[in-house]
């Protein structure tokens, strides 16, 4: 993406100059610092690049990027970038949305951004609670929540978010955490090469409303333990001896295997036609299971841009009207 | 068969009328928006101007034979100029026993009423809630009752057609055509070449409903049952080329004429709705002009798209009804604060909630005006008769470039389904319409995206992928030129009153308004919107009359036009007739302190001319008296 003509940009060229205001030990400042590496690792040009969020903490996000950014309205993102893509497929569109943006209020357009395959990049923060209004439950809190809107806890079951990308026909879906930021920028840079929409959820912090969601997974002395790095061509393997792993029976139900059984666990395909070991994996029990990070799945697909400007280009290739032409088609008469 | 009206058969008598209304009556499934798009198009192509009022139910086929399930289309020709589609109608066309019931008491006494007798069984009765066959019991004195049983007629007439009895049954609404045709001298070549092009994949069908529809003909010129034909003379119309259009057609061909003259590709984000769909489905035909048609998840996400699409640097564009407007309404609030240039195009309809999705009405301008959060005001057009809908959807791109904000274009089924014989429009006399996009910048200064036109206050449109230009705009309140986040109290008083100034600045380029009769006298009938057509044939009426009445119709909406106020003072009296509870006129009279009166009917139909004209006459004796 870089050109002779200019100097290569650093990660500080994607700071913007206004002051970030999300609380001290927020975990969406580990996320702006691996978006930025990622940005400066794939040379993005600052006028090519637009970053489109809906409303909530994490959608803040754009004011802090020296790109072309649009703050919009609650869970509106997708539907909004779908619309900027469409109109101008050159365009690197990325949407910043968060648990509540993007499962509840949009959950609409989330879905179908991804059955359309629009190219996209969509980073959703997931910190399984309301931030900006103060601490309710999200669609992604786990049951028995209690929070300001649920004090006898949250009766909802939550969402799997990476099970609805996947559902909804996803063609890239990741997870990263966001104090894994090293895994995280890769799987970010990872992202942008996809054709079509791309989808990170990135479990993150929120040390005010939720603080320590992830803390069973993320903790320096469980992480291995807790962590299944997938990575594509790999057996699902973990722990820091990689002496665990994850096989599926017959039925598709994931069992944890070790010793004389550790030849037995799954080789990671991300490229698998059939969705069904991402779906497993997406939907195993936290609390038996480690949790994965990386890619879940990517696959090619033709992107719905690129179907509109082939449409088009095809229309007009068949067809050249004048305006005149288009006004005086079909049956016209003359009055004297 | 003689398709040259001058060459009819000697022995019958044929009567010249200036004017004729004709209803046709069916169930959904009878074909009577068909029957009555084929006699629009014959008789516009003869020279006849001639409006039209389709008029059907929401159930796409509601059960056979039932009063809900009856479709109905008038239409109404003349040898001069008309304005509406008519009142009550000359001669009646009643499928079966459940369009007579709707439909027979609004068929002027006298008048012609050709009934097909083929269901008027006992059934067909009790599904019309007849209890006594209305044939036999009076019901129908005082009309000249035409029977004829369609059905065995057709099937005779297809004797040979491969076609089953349902396929045959199905042209008996071309057998009826066939009697119109011969009673109104029309010429048959027309719907003969459109049935052609329509089935060209069903040879048997054209067939089929070709030989109905001349069997009809000859039915008619033969049998003694038709003892005159009427001769309606084209009407003197200004010279031109012309063609029918609807509503619907209009506002898709006036947004792609702007977008042709601006140079600036149209999206059109669009969710399907009742009576607006017709707009998405028209311009998804128009991919080779450049148009793009995105059919979004939902009415917001339609809406989002078209605001993203105008981020981009293309006119975003989207179509609705009134409960999409409700769920726009958020995302428009966002175009106004981002000042994105966005046309909304509302064809309204009768609410509230799901309401009448048929019919029509006007109840959509306070939602309009008012209908978003925090002070959020847009530009509001309407269009007036199906050809305004073209310059009014051109006009809503203009103003939508130039001041960079939203545009709301109030249509309503009644325009949108009505159509009417339109002058075709020298394409290379249409307006310009400018659009400037922000330049490059490479000097590393901070692009300030809220810098100001100082004449119109617009703000720079400025394209992302265009270098230096990299800036942020949202929803939230924003520092006036950086566009930074703002939440000073005076600045936000600064941004509330720069955004409505914006719109008023608008009134600027207005030309004077046009009235239809002096500018002072006893009555100034003011109307906008689709009354249009039934407010001057009652003005012209009592003008006729020798009243000092005058009529005038608004297009602008929001704002108003700067001559308005002094018009209105002009007269003794102003009425305002609106397919609402009196919405603008509750607007005017705030905003000027005028005793504008409204005229209000909310029944899901459009005004009869003659109701309004009787209202006008008691108003100017009014007037007389407060002499």
């Amino acid at each position: 993406m870089t050109t002779s003509e200019h100097p290569p940009l650093a990660k500080k060229d994607y700071k913007s100059d206004q002051e970030v205001r999300w609380c001290p030990g927020c975990g969406d400042y580990s996320i702006l610092n691996a978006v930025q590496g990622a940005f400066a690792k794939l040379q993005k040009q600052l006028h090519q690049t637009v970053i489109i969020s809906g409303i909530g903490c994490s959608s803040r996000f754009p004011y802090y990027m020296e790109t072309f950014g649009f703050h919009t309205i609650h869970g509106r993102a997708p539907a909004i970038a779908t619309g900027v893509k469409v109109a101008n497929p050159e365009l690197d569109v990325w949407v910043v949305t968060g648990d509540g943006d993007a499962m509840s209020i949009g959950g609409n357009h989330f879905i179908h951004a991804m059955r359309r395959n629009v190219g996209l990049r969509i980073l959703m923060f997931n910190n399984r609670i309301y931030g900006l209004t103060k601490g309710q439950f999200s669609p992604t809190s786990e049951q028995g929540k209690v929070t300001k809107s649920s004090p006898l806890g949250s009766v909802d079951y939550p969402f799997a978010p990476i099970a609805l990308a996947l559902g909804a026909g996803g063609t890239f879906v990741a997870r990263g955490i966001d104090i894994l930021g090293a895994h995280l920028e890769e799987t970010i840079v990872r992202a942008s090469g996809h054709q079509g929409t791309a989808y990170v959820e990135i479990y993150q912090n929120c040390n005010i409303f939720n603080d320590g969601a992830y803390k069973a997974t993320t903790d320096k002395e469980v992480r291995d333990q807790r962590i299944l790095y997938l990575q594509h061509g790999q057996p699902l393997l973990f722990g820091a001896n990689k002496d665990r792993g994850i096989a599926f029976d017959s039925h598709f139900q994931p069992c944890l295997v070790s010793g004389p059984d550790l030849g037995k666990a799954f080789v990671w395909d991300e490229t698998s036609e059939s969705p069904a070991p991402a779906m497993a994996l997406a939907t195993m029990s936290e609390a038996e299971f480690p949790v994965p990070v990386g890619v879940f799945r990517r696959r090619e697909k033709p992107t719905f841009e690129a179907g509109v400007v082939q449409q088009m280009a095809a229309a007009k290739a068949r067809k050249q009207e004048s305006l005149h032409d288009l006004l005086h088609a079909g049956e016209v008469w003359h009055v004297n | 068969m003689h398709t040259d009206p001058t060459s009819n058969a000697p022995q019958k008598g044929l009567q010249d009328l200036d004017q004729v209304v004709i209803r046709f009556a069916g169930d959904s499934g009878d074909g009577m928006q068909l029957t009555g798009d084929q006699f629009t198009r014959t008789t516009a192509l003869m020279g006849n101007d001639i409006a039209t009022f389709p008029d059907f139910p929401a159930e796409i086929r509601a059960p056979a034979g039932t009063v809900p399930g009856v479709s109905a289309f008038q239409l109404r020709f003349s040898s001069f100029d008309i304005h509406t589609p008519g009142d009550a109608p000359d001669v009646l066309v009643a499928m079966n026993p459940a369009a007579l019931k709707v439909h027979l008491k609004e068929l002027k006494k006298d008048g012609v009423l050709l009934l097909n007798t083929a269901s008027f069984g006992a059934l067909d009765l009790k599904k019309a809630k007849y209890d006594k066959d209305p044939r036999s019991d009076g019901t129908l004195s005082g009309w000249r009752v035409i029977e004829v049983d369609l059905e065995a007629r057709t099937r005779e007439a297809l004797a040979s057609s491969p076609l089953d009895n349902r396929g045959k049954d199905r042209c008996k609404n071309m057998y009826a055509l066939g009697i119109l045709y011969w009673m109104f001298h029309r010429d048959v070549a027309p719907t003969e070449k459109a049935i052609a092009d329509k089935f060209k994949k069903k040879p048997e069908i054209v067939e089929a409903n070709l030989l109905a529809m001349k069997a009809g003909y000859a039915y008619a010129e033969t049998t003694e049952v038709f003892q005159t034909a009427y001769r309606v003379s084209p009407a003197p119309m200004r010279p031109g080329t012309y063609r029918n259009i609807q509503g619907n057609q209009a506002l898709s061909l006036g947004l792609v004429a702007a977008s042709k003259r601006a140079n600036l590709p149209i999206f059109l984000g669009s969710y399907p709705i009742t009576p607006a769909s017709d707009i998405l489905h028209q311009l998804s035909s128009y991919k080779h002009h450049g148009v793009t048609t995105f059919q979004a998840e939902d009415e917001i996400a339609a809406v989002a798209s078209a605001i993203g699409a105008s981020y981009s640097g293309q006119l975003g564009v989207t179509s609705t009804s009134g409960p999409g407007m409700a769920l726009k309404a958020e995302a428009i609030g966002l175009a106004v604060m981002a000042e994105l240039p966005l046309v909304i195009l509302n064809v309204q309809r009768a609410g509230p909630s799901t309401g009448m999705p048929t019919k029509t009405q006007q109840a959509d301008l306070m939602q309009a005006m008012y209908g978003r959060n925090g002070e959020c005001p847009v530009a509001v057009l309407a269009a007036s008769t199906p050809g305004d809908a073209f310059e009014v959807a051109y006009e809503a791109v203009r103003i939508a470039v130039k001041y960079m904000l939203p545009v709301i274009v109030l249509s309503d089924g009644y325009i949108a389904n009505g159509s009417e014989p339109w002058l075709l429009p020298d394409v290379d006399r249409l307006p310009p319409i400018e659009v400037k996009f922000a330049p490059p910048s490479s000097d590393g200064s901070k692009f300030q995206p809220y810098q100001r036109d100082p004449a119109t206050l617009a703000r720079p449109w400025a394209r992302p992928g265009t270098p230096g230009l990299m800036h942020r705009i949202g929803g939230i309140e924003k520092k006036d030129g950086t566009g930074n986040i703002c939440y000073d109290a005076d600045n936000h008083a600064h941004m509330v009153a720069t955004r409505a100034k914006k719109v008023a600045n608008i009134a600027d380029d207005l030309p004077p308004l046009t009235t239809f009769g002096p500018r002072t006298g006893d009555v100034l009938v003011l109307g906008w919107g689709s009354p249009r057509g039934a407010i001057t044939a009652a003005t012209q009426r009592l003008q006729q009359q020798g009243h000092r009445i005058s009529c005038a119709f608004l297009r602008h909406l929001n704002p108003l036009p700067k001559d308005l106020e002094a018009l209105l003072r002009g007269f003794k009296q102003v009425v305002l007739p609106e397919l609402n509870s009196g919405q603008l006129a509750m607007l005017l009279r705030a905003r000027f302190l005028i005793d504008v009166q409204s005229y209000s009917q909310v029944d899901g139909q459009p005004f009869k001319s003659h109701d309004l004209e009787a209202h006008l006459t008691q108003v100017l004796a009014a007037s007389k008296e407060v002499k």
